[in-house]
């Protein structure tokens, strides 16, 4: 099944929680409503194939509303096809449902974006910090976080 | 006849800071820990081409039988905790090298993860520039350390309780 087959037959189970579909070189990208991502990707695993999570990361555009977007790439690998899915997330709620019941290894993908990005997945079976020391405050992938950490002064350049 | 026959050529007569410096700085023995591309370089100094082993300096697996570290790359605030632990277990006396930009000040990483500069939290003896530092940096600076320890006085009297060590 070809990636326009898959996007199609998202469009007609999903319908209007599919916001937007975008292709750039060759590269497919899907927006979805966050409430319904557990369902899309369970159907993108179970019956279009899409049965390995590349990856799953945060993306912060400050300034923007919604602030965040939770990206998902995907690879079929019987069809070596690849989809991307992209859901935004709200700056005064950010927590969307985990797909760590989808595919396993969104665990520590999840647990990962939480640390560092601060987006908090429901029913999430550890969500614990998992690059940063456990008792670390904040997130410093945040474009608001200060880059050289909260206890310094910020650099001002060398000919200040 | 006398002293001199007794013993004939097995004897030399010398300070107890001279044998004990002489002792320490000949067998200099780091503890194998790497942190991040410098311990690349430390691998290399260790191996044949640079071959550490004709200095006495022999790489030891415990840092209970360590005299040295070597703060060789990156030191990241999670990892910091670590490098304290390693090294309070070392026995006394014991020498920290910083290796490279990041161990002497944070390097190109001034960020919220990195430490800047392994010297706000442990006494280095010998900041190794470079980035990473050539094998060629490191064996001078293991060799500087050696120079350092030559020039102290009366570690083996604070060891056993007499007085302080005088480090120059």
């Amino acid at each position: 099944m070809s990636v326009q087959a898959a996007v199609d037959k998202l469009k007609a189970r999903f319908g209007e929680t599919v916001l937007a579909t975008s292709e750039f070189r060759g590269e497919t990208t899907v927006v979805v409503k966050k409430e319904e991502i557990v369902a899309v990707c369970a159907f993108l695993k179970e019956d279009l194939g899409f049965n390995f999570l590349t990856d799953l990361c945060g993306v912060d555009y400050m300034g923007q509303v919604p602030r965040f977007m939770v990206v998902y790439q995907l690879y079929n690998i019987g069809t070596h096809t690849r989809l991307r899915i992209k859901t935004p997330v709200e700056e005064n709620d950010a927590r969307l449902d985990t797909v760590s019941g989808v595919w396993a290894t969104a665990n520590w993908l999840e647990r990962e974006c939480w640390d560092l990005m601060g987006i908090t997945f429901n029913n999430h079976p550890d969500l614990r910090r998992i690059l940063l020391p456990a008792d670390w405050e904040g997130h410093p992938l945040r474009k608001d976080y200060p880059v050289q950490g909260p206890d310094r002064e910020p650099y001002q350049g060398r000919l200040q | 006849m006398g002293v001199e026959e007794t013993l004939g050529n097995n004897i030399i007569t010398t300070s107890l800071d001279k044998i004990v410096n002489w002792s320490r700085a000949s067998s200099l023995w780091p503890l194998t820990f790497g942190l991040a591309c410098c311990a690349i370089e430390m691998m290399a100094t260790g191996a044949a081409r640079f071959d550490l082993d004709r200095f006495g300096v022999l790489f030891r697996a415990s840092p209970r039988q360590a005299d040295v570290i070597i703060i060789a790359g990156t030191v990241t605030k999670k990892m910091l905790p670590v490098i304290q632990t390693v090294y309070e277990q070392m026995p006394e006396p014991r020498y920290v090298i910083a290796m490279g930009a990041c161990a002497c000040s944070g390097g190109i990483f001034d960020t919220y993860s990195t430490v800047q500069g392994i010297d706000e939290y442990l006494p280095v003896d010998v900041y190794v520039p470079g980035c990473p530092p050539r094998p060629e940096g490191l064996l001078y600076g293991i060799m500087k350390l050696q120079e350092k320890i030559m020039k102290e006085r009366n570690s083996f009297g604070a060891a056993i309780g007499v007085g302080e060590r005088i480090s120059v």
